[in-house]
């Protein structure tokens, strides 16, 4: 039987009372959300917090996806199937659904969070690559006040953030880009598994040229999830099959992957620039209004 | 601590520690072995039960962060000795052998026919992806979730053996 380590629990009513929580109990409370990376390695004793603050209250405050002037703003405590099925994403962004339909199962999404994917920090995740290729940025709150961090700076580490230890990430927003195609491609061994590797895009196109482009790549080593020298290249330049395949080679020169039971180093970077290819071929589709 | 919840619409409070996952709570402190406790990983959903209407898998859920909440467990699918269609949709199209997962199957189906009563059977695959089966190869489960949605109301038991060929190759 796997079970953790003892510690004390507190439940948070309010995204302040969890502030004042972080703040009594210290550096060895952790936010609990949905819990499904955090009890498992709770359970293997990776992690073994002394205070467990739950937040599942605060998914009224922080459970939501809504327009907010330029941006899209995602409540921190927004599930995975919620992401799954907002009419308002699938709109915008079908990168979300497309990666959302490939993390873990339905069941597992019922429960798991966007919050929670982003300050696990798990180097495989996959909405990190989405928030990296977006442009995201993300709110954190303190007692004194809210900053903003940029997706692509928001991650210091292998299960590392910058959120402090009296902090808490209370929304993920998205730029608005009236027109551009996105979409995500993923290699797994099995369904519902963790990446062998990941790349997600956005194309805004003006007539052929691409006006911008963001790349986000997961599992792969890529620093904060992302591939710029492969983003710079393309911007600006027709979108022909051979300048997608020039970035797509060169997000794989941006990716440092390390050789484990999904695969050796070489596979996963070929895989880093074929996913990067794909995406990118169908975010182009999907600003041309090409469906799928 | 003490925690209170609702278990299968009735209030019950234990003591426990934060640490109890769910699916003990639920089999060791309230006696209900119906929900099976599989790998312990979130990766089976032997476990699975519903919270607040929701399937979830128990294995993953304190019951600490269980309280306050509304449990739904396999034992209460059935109402008075009758069963639910999902449950004889296994016993008509021979959804289970070993019977390990099928409490986590039989609640997985039921929330998926009450969001979508008309399931193909790609949406039911799709369904049930965080749940293993190591007897049925599935398609029997997945004609089992098929047969629950064309009989709604249930039917009669004894109405099987002649069903049965046409079921099989449904």
């Amino acid at each position: 039987m796997q079970t953790p380590a003892p510690f004390e629990y507190e439940r948070a009513s309010s995204v302040d009372d969890a502030l004042a929580l972080l703040d009594r109990h210290g550096p060895e409370a952790r936010l609990v959300a949905g819990g499904h990376s955090l009890l498992p390695m709770m359970k293997l004793r990776l992690a073994r917090p002394e205070v467990l603050i739950d937040i599942n209250d605060l998914a009224d405050d922080l459970g939501y996806i809504k327009l907010d002037g330029s941006e899209i703003a995602i409540g921190a405590m927004t599930r995975h199937a919620e992401l799954l099925d907002s009419p308002l994403l699938a709109e915008h962004y079908a990168i979300f659904a497309d990666a959302e339909r490939v993390i873990a199962d339905p069941v597992v999404r019922n429960r798991g969070t966007i919050g929670g994917s982003f300050c696990q920090a798990d180097p495989s995740e996959d909405l990190a690559a989405v928030g990296s290729a977006l442009g995201a940025s993300l709110v954190v709150r303190s007692a004194g006040g809210s900053r903003t961090v940029a997706a692509r700076e928001f991650h210091s580490g292998p299960y590392e953030t910058v959120v402090g230890d009296a902090e808490i990430l209370t929304e993920i927003r998205v730029p608005l880009r009236p027109g551009a195609g996105s979409a995500y491609e993923k290699v797994e061994r099995r369904v519902g598994d963790w990446a062998i590797a990941a790349a997600g895009a956005f194309v805004a196109l003006d007539g052929d040229t691409v006006a911008d482009v963001g790349i986000g790549l997961t599992a792969v080593g890529a620093a904060h999830f992302c591939a710029p020298a492969a983003e710079d290249g393309l911007r600006g330049q027709p979108a022909t099959e051979e300048n997608l395949a020039a970035a797509a080679a060169a997000a794989a020169d941006a990716t440092n992957p390390a050789a484990d039971q999904r695969g050796p180093e070489d596979y996963k970077r070929h895989l880093a620039g074929e996913l990067t290819l794909r995406a990118l071929r169908r975010s182009v589709a999907r600003a041309r209004g090409e469906g799928a | 601590m003490q925690v209170t919840m609702t278990v299968n619409g009735e209030e019950v409070t234990r003591d426990v520690e934060p640490r109890l996952l769910l699916v003990h709570f639920v089999r060791d402190h309230l006696g209900l072995t119906g929900t099976h406790w599989g790998c312990d990983t979130s990766n089976c959903g032997a476990c699975v039960l519903w919270m607040d209407g929701e399937p979830v898998k128990s294995c993953t859920v304190l019951a600490a962060m269980a309280a306050g909440r509304t449990i739904r467990t396999v034992e209460d699918l059935d109402s008075g000795g009758e069963l639910d269609p999902i449950q004889q949709g296994f016993m008509e199209c021979h959804g289970l052998q070993c019977g390990f997962c099928t409490p986590g199957m039989l609640m997985t189906s039921r929330a998926l026919l009450d969001a979508n009563p008309d399931p193909s059977e790609a949406e039911i695959r799709e369904a049930i992806s965080g749940q293993f089966c190591r007897c049925t190869g599935y398609e029997n489960i997945v004609r089992s979730v098929r047969w629950a949605a064309e009989h709604p109301d249930g039917s009669a038991g004894d109405a099987a053996p002649a069903d049965e060929g046409e079921e099989v190759s449904a």
